[in-house]
Parts: C-alpha cells; sequence; structure tokens
C-alpha cells in the first residue's frame, strides 16, 4: 500500500468509528433521555406514562413520614399546580419543605408520583434551574 | 487597606503579563532580542505579584475580614482555621485568583525549564502564557473580583458550605487545578510551534514531560474528587457523570490522547498537526470546564443570562484562546511534514488507534454533557441525559482500546511482525481470559457477560504492562528497563487495576435502605450491622446524632464505626457523616441519615467490593506519569539529544 492509501484507509476507518460510535449514541439517548415536567404540565396530562423526572418546591407542612419507616409523603407545587409524591428510601440531605427539588419516578393509577429517586441540589441557596424556570411559567400563567 | 493592596497587587499583575504577552511575541516576529529577553523577568514579576493578591486574600481570611465580601460570604468566625485556608478557594471569585496563582507557578517552571530552548521558541511560549493569564487576571478583576468590599460590615459571616469543610476539599481542588491550568502549557508549546513554523522531534521532547505533569495532577485530581465525593456527598457512589465530573474527565481524555501522541512525534516525528490539535483542543476543554466547575454555564442556563457579563467574558476568553489558536492551526499546519511513515502493523498506528478511540470517548461525553442545553436552547424542554448513556458510550470505544493497549505496548515501530507479537501475547491472553471468568465465579459465585469480558480485559492489561518488568527481572542480564519504560508499565498496571476494581463494584455491589431502631441488626452481603446506639454530640460549629455500628460477619465483631447525621448551625443544613470499613477487598458503607420517628433512623448500608482498586489503579496511572517523566532524556540538554535518541534504539518494549 502506498502512504497515501494507507492514510485514505485509516481516515476511512476513524471515519467508520465515529458513525458506529454517533448510530448507537442516538439510539440510546433516545432510550434514556429523562424529560423534565412541572406540576402544570403534569396536571395539563403532558406527561408520559414512562419515567420521566418532577420538580417544583415541597410545599409546606406538607410532608409526612409514616412513623418507623423510609416511606414518605409530600407534595410539590410549582405555584400554580400541586402534585402528591410517594417515596421509599433515604432522603438527600438537602430535602426539607420550602426547597426545590427534582425527583425521578413515574405515575401510578391514582395520579400519585411515585418517585424512585430524589435529588436537592449541593447547594442549599441553589435552586434546581429546571424548578425555577418552572415556576417563572406557572407564575406567568396565573397572572394571566 | 490591606485588601485594596490585593487588589493593587492584581492590577500590577495585569499589567505584566500584558508586557509579558505582548512584547516576546512581537520580538520573536520582528526579531529584537531585547523584546525578547523582557520575556523572562515579567513572568517572574507577575507570579510575585499574583503571589501577593493570593496572599493578601488568605490573610482577610485568616483575620476575619468581613468587610470583603467574599470572605463574607464564604467564612464564619467560628470555622477552624484550617477550614478558613481553604475557603480562599471555596468560591467563584476565589477559585478564579487560585486558577491565575496556579498559573503563575506554572509560567515560572516554564521559565526555569526553558534555558535550553532557542530564545524565540521560548519567548513565544511565555507570550502565549502570558496572554492566557492576561486574560483570566482581567476576567478576575472586571468580573469576579475577590477583594470587593461589603458595606457595612457584617457581624459574621455566611460560613462555607458544609461540604466543603473536608479534608478531602483542601486537596481535591488544588490538585484539579494545577492539572487544568498546567494544560495551558502544551498549549502554549503548541501556539508557539504554529507561530515559529516549526515542529521538529525536540518539540515534542520539550512538550512531553509538562504534559505528563500536567496529566499527572489532572489524575491525581479527579481521583481525590471521586474519593472525596463518595465519603462526603454521603451516597456512596464513585462517579455519577455529573457535568462538573465531565467537565475534568474531557481535558483528561484529551491529554491521555496527547500522551500517547506525544510519544509518537518525539519518536518518529509524524503525528505532527494531529498533536497540535489534541494540545489546542485538550487547553479548550480545560478552560470550557474551568468555568462550567465555578460558574453556573452549563447547570443553568438562567444564571448564566443573570450575570450577562461573566457570561460574555467568558465566551469572549474562550472563542479568543480557542478560534485564535484554531485559525492559526488552519493557516499553519500544512508546513507540519511528516519525517517517516509507518505499516498497519506497527506501534505508530496501535498509538493511533488510542487517539480516536479517546477523542471519540471525550467527543461523547461533551455532547452527553452539552445536549441537555442544546435542547434547552432551541426546543425549550427540559431533558437530562441518564448515567447509563455515558456508561454505555464510554464502554464502547474503552473496552477496544483496552485490548489494544497489550497489543501497543509489545509491538515495534515502524513495523510489526505479527507471528513473533502474537506467540509473545498468547499465554497472557489465555491466562487472562481464564481468570476473567474464573476469579468473578469464584469469589461471588455468579458472573456475567459483560463482568467476565471486562475482568478479562483488566487481567488482560496487567498481565501485559507487567510482562516486561517481570520477564528482565527474572532474567537478570537483561538490560534494565529505561524511566519511561517502567512509568508506561506502572501506568498501564493502574489501567488495569482501574478496570478490574470498576468491573468489581459495578457487578458485585450489594446495597440497601432500611430503618434501624437502637439495637437493630440488619444482614447485608454476608456481614451483619447491628445499631448499637443513637447518641447527641456536639461540635465547633454544628450538632449531631452519631450512630454507633457493629459489624460483624459469621458471629464474629469485625469493628465498631461511628456515622454522623449533623447540622450546621450557621447555614441550617443538613450533612451526613458516612461512617466506611475499608479493607483491600471491600468497603463497607454505612450512612446515618434522617430520623424516622417512632425511634427509628433512615440507614443507607452498602457493601462495595474492588472500590479500592479503582482508586489505586489511578494512582497507579499518575505514578507511572511520575516515574516517566523521571527519565534520563529529559533531564539532558537538547543538542545530545538525537545522539541519545540513536542510542537507546526501541528494544521490544521501547518507550511509552
Amino acid at each position: 500500500m502506498t502512504p497515501r492509501r494507507q492514510r485514505m484507509l485509516l481516515i476511512g476507518l476513524a471515519l467508520a468509528g465515529m458513525a458506529v460510535a454517533v448510530t448507537f449514541m442516538v439510539r440510546a439517548f433516545n432510550e434514556n433521555l429523562l424529560y423534565f415536567f412541572s406540576p402544570s404540565q403534569v396536571a395539563a396530562g403532558e406527561a408520559p406514562s414512562r419515567v420521566f423526572r418532577l420538580g417544583g418546591l415541597v410545599v409546606e407542612h406538607s410532608f409526612t413520614q409514616e412513623p418507623g419507616s423510609l416511606t414518605v409523603h409530600f407534595v410539590l407545587t410549582d405555584l400554580a399546580h400541586e402534585m402528591p409524591v410517594t417515596y421509599t428510601g433515604v432522603l438527600p440531605d438537602l430535602f426539607r419543605e420550602g426547597q426545590g427539588i427534582v425527583a425521578r419516578g413515574a405515575l401510578d393509577k391514582s395520579g400519585t408520583f411515585v418517585a424512585e429517586e430524589v435529588v436537592a441540589k449541593h447547594d442549599e441557596k441553589y435552586m434546581p434551574p429546571e424548578v425555577a424556570d418552572a415556576l417563572k411559567k406557572a407564575q406567568g400563567t396565573v397572572a394571566k | 487597606m490591606i485588601p485594596e493592596l490585593g487588589q493593587f497587587a492584581l492590577i500590577l499583575a495585569l499589567c505584566l503579563a500584558l508586557v509579558q504577552a505582548g512584547l516576546p511575541l512581537a520580538g520573536a516576529a520582528l526579531g529584537k532580542r531585547e523584546w525578547m529577553a523582557l520575556a523572562r523577568p515579567a513572568a517572574a514579576g507577575q507570579f510575585v505579584f499574583v503571589a501577593i493578591a493570593f496572599g493578601v486574600l488568605e490573610y482577610a481570611f485568616l483575620n476575619d475580614d468581613f468587610s470583603v465580601l467574599f470572605v463574607a460570604q464564604h467564612s464564619n468566625s467560628a470555622l477552624p482555621i484550617f477550614y478558613k485556608f481553604t475557603a480562599a478557594w471555596g468560591g467563584h471569585e476565589g477559585s478564579m485568583l487560585f486558577w491565575i496563582t496556579m498559573l503563575a507557578i506554572w509560567t515560572v517552571a516554564v521559565v526555569a525549564g526553558s534555558r535550553s530552548q532557542p530564545q524565540e521558541f521560548a519567548s513565544r511560549v511565555l507570550g502565549v502564557l502570558g496572554i492566557v493569564s492576561a486574560g483570566i487576571i482581567a476576567f478576575a478583576l472586571f468580573t469576579s473580583n475577590p477583594f470587593t468590599r461589603l458595606a457595612p460590615t457584617p457581624f459574621d459571616g455566611a460560613d462555607l458550605n458544609p461540604l466543603l469543610q473536608d479534608p478531602g476539599m483542601i486537596i481535591h481542588p488544588p490538585t484539579l487545578y494545577v492539572g487544568y491550568v498546567g494544560m495551558a502549557v502544551p498549549f502554549a508549546f503548541a501556539v508557539a510551534a504554529l507561530l515559529t513554523g516549526k515542529l521538529d522531534k525536540n518539540w515534542a521532547k520539550w512538550t512531553r514531560p509538562w504534559t505528563v505533569m500536567a496529566w499527572v495532577w489532572l489524575t491525581a485530581g479527579i481521583t481525590l474528587g471521586s474519593w472525596w465525593s463518595y465519603y462526603e456527598l454521603g451516597w456512596g457512589g464513585w462517579w455519577a457523570w455529573d457535568p462538573v465530573e465531565n467537565s475534568s474527565f474531557m481535558p483528561w481524555l484529551m491529554a491521555t490522547a496527547l500522551l500517547h501522541s506525544l510519544a509518537v512525534t518525539e519518536r518518529r516525528g509524524i503525528f505532527k498537526s494531529w498533536t497540535v490539535l489534541l494540545a489546542l483542543s485538550g487547553f479548550a476543554l480545560s478552560l470550557l470546564g474551568t468555568f462550567l466547575t465555578r460558574s453556573p454555564v452549563l447547570v443553568s442556563v438562567h444564571a448564566f443570562a443573570a450575570d450577562p457579563a461573566r457570561g460574555m467574558f467568558i465566551l469572549g476568553l474562550l472563542g479568543l484562546y480557542a478560534g485564535g489558536a484554531l485559525l492559526l492551526y488552519a493557516l499553519r499546519a500544512s508546513k507540519l511534514e511528516a519525517e517517516g511513515g509507518f505499516k498497519d502493523v506497527s506501534r505508530e498506528s496501535f498509538l493511533l488507534a488510542n487517539n480516536i478511540l479517546l477523542v471519540i470517548a471525550a467527543f461523547a461525553v461533551l455532547l452527553g454533557t452539552l445536549y441537555p442545553v442544546f435542547v434547552d436552547a432551541l426546543a425549550s424542554k427540559k431533558v437530562s441525559v441518564g448515567a447509563p448513556v455515558f456508561d454505555l458510550f464510554f464502554l464502547l470505544p474503552m473496552l477496544p482500546l483496552a485490548v489494544l493497549i497489550g497489543l501497543g505496548m509489545h509491538s515495534t515501530w515502524k513495523i510489526t511482525a505479527f507471528g513473533p507479537l502474537a506467540r509473545r501475547l498468547a499465554w497472557p491472553a489465555a491466562i487472562s481470559l481464564a481468570a476473567g471468568i474464573a476469579i468473578p465465579f469464584a469469589l461471588y459465585d455468579k458472573t456475567s457477560l459483560l463482568t467476565s469480558v471486562s475482568s478479562a480485559v483488566g487481567f488482560w492489561v496487567c498481565v501485559t504492562a507487567l510482562l516486561d518488568p517481570v520477564s528482565r527481572f527474572v532474567r537478570r542480564h537483561a538490560a534494565p528497563l529505561t524511566r519511561a519504560q517502567l512509568g508506561m508499565c506502572f501506568a498501564h498496571l493502574g489501567v488495569g487495576v482501574f478496570i478490574l476494581g470498576v468491573t468489581f463494584v459495578s457487578a458485585f455491589t450489594v446495597e440497601k435502605d432500611v430503618a434501624l431502631r437502637a439495637g437493630d441488626r440488619v444482614e447485608i452481603g454476608g456481614y451483619e450491622v447491628h445499631l448499637r446506639d443513637v447518641r447527641p454530640i456536639t461540635g465547633p460549629n454544628y450538632t449531631a446524632q452519631e450512630g454507633v455500628f457493629e459489624l460483624s460477619r459469621h458471629g464474629k465483631l469485625v469493628t465498631e464505626v461511628e456515622s454522623q447525621q449533623r447540622h450546621y448551625t450557621v447555614q441550617q443544613t443538613d450533612m451526613t457523616e458516612a461512617a466506611i470499613d475499608t479493607r483491600i477487598g471491600r468497603d463497607v458503607f454505612i450512612a446515618l441519615s434522617k430520623d424516622l420517628g417512632a425511634g427509628a433512623w433512615a440507614v443507607r448500608l452498602q457493601v462495595k467490593p474492588g472500590i479500592r482498586f479503582l482508586w489505586l489503579g489511578s494512582l497507579l496511572m499518575a505514578l507511572g506519569g511520575v516515574i516517566a517523566v523521571t527519565d534520563r532524556r529529559y533531564r539532558q540538554p537538547v543538542r545530545a539529544a538525537s545522539a541519545a535518541a540513536a542510542t537507546s534504539k526501541p528494544t521490544a518494549a521501547g518507550t511509552g
């Protein structure tokens, strides 16, 4: 092989490798993307039946603990609509009422959001950006 | 008065950085020796004033000077003195000053190491470093000034984020930053080579040790970060593909590719433009990473808009440095001619494959990290990319890469005869395959296809890395390995150990979240955990509930550990201090979490086999880099270089 053909072959192989990587990426992306919805969007019926992320503020005095068990109930709000959430497991350190959080999970038949994971951001002053955005949008609709 | 001195010193440093940037570059272009001669003193002066500025900030922290806004936001009079010191890089403004300080230190080191380089080249390198430094100092002064005053002066500070009140925090961010900033050095060397229009083996020889050192710091920094988040965040994970983690990992992948590409350029005088491109993109990703870590660009597009000045400045700098360097590359890269060719089966082609796979991996991580930003901007939908995506796309290029490591290490430059290579590696391949299938099964009574494949690959990398050092040790008469070769073997052994660690911890971790009352016992992964007592504790700036746990196995007490649920009084924040019992083969992770009422506590329990191997492997990689950089040929003056290269012809092991 001439050096030139050799180089072309290597470039061809590299491009083929890239193409394979990108194809796989796109496929797995679509299967593993988690979309974010606010309580208002869920109330409007936009949420999917599969797993998604729900974010909002934990409503004051909505938090209840089943005594002695890991199951908790609370309500998330974007200040326009509210959404009941159930979670069984260890809550993050920064979880508390009034705090903006994001939960990953799915809706059950009764319309309660069953969370598999609850995330509060590391910095306690920090509002998850999705939640901040959802709050802003919801305030806009209320004002209208 | 003192904080103003810091600000004044920073302004003087900016002036000197501008001198360091402007005159030597102009002098090199116009052939004026006196202008070029200014590079070294300007760099030294810049270092002095940057050091004064950083010293002043530390002084303000140690003396509780809450009239300085940054100190008031990140410290408190009750904060232990240790953490007052480290709080200086616990926020955006301070960490930018820290970045500048690190760059000044690297620059002074480059000055010290530049004696043997031609004046024209050295001045260009220092000039480019001056441009980088001037940009960041200007960024700090105009948008993120750590010396801004606060009036009226508050009675006390807002305290440091409790997560950062940890010994890991003293070493992790500085280490990572040294690595990040260190990538500016190969960048400056690459730009200088493009400006000069000449890139030879000597250039690669000068650039390589700097790249290795920056890579070593990055490796160590990422490892420490992983370890810190493991025990401090109280969730028991070691990597989450979080944007901040990714932004440190992408430069690492690029730096790793650059190391290997530089090896080819140094040895064979080829891959030149590719090496330069890697050096440029490595620093561009570092810069991107620095800002992603410390500013809310990526995490929140909205906070970005909230401080438009800061955001625009960052974008401007990125555009200026990356865009300018790429433009120069487009104009000059064609001048960089290859000095030879190579065959399909040769060390060069294996290293090329290594580079392509590493760049694909970096590209995948970049795409996954920035994808949510694109979707938000274009479709205004909020989306996140889950860890499984990253796992898959990282694994796809990395498994073949790991297989190629073994082949590449034992192949020769220019052309490798396939027969001898296959004969030499047949036994290692057979042993690794057998170990990969047998060992997980023997230890845990189960395995899966992925577990067997990746542990076989892990053993393969370990065995092939050890082949040369061990066989030379056994046959005493054989020539000893050079430091560079030994370093390569260590680093690759580290890769193997790391793969084994990741495989075992991913496949055999047992996790349980439970509700426990004092006196309760629970079984996990062959261990029995007994919550003996929960008692109140008072710390310097927090109160806590401490759980005392007894860990036993087969009825015999292994250890007794304490985990705390802390409440930091100033910031009104809760924090879990996990208890971790470490043995070489496994960790038992116990974290006392919230009070569940009715006397019960939420407890997170995990048994994680192999997790220490993962960090041990990473440290071995870094150690390999340290060994390689002490190789004799980097300590010899340049003129002797070509002769030395000719006499130490690569053996089967060659040089990494």
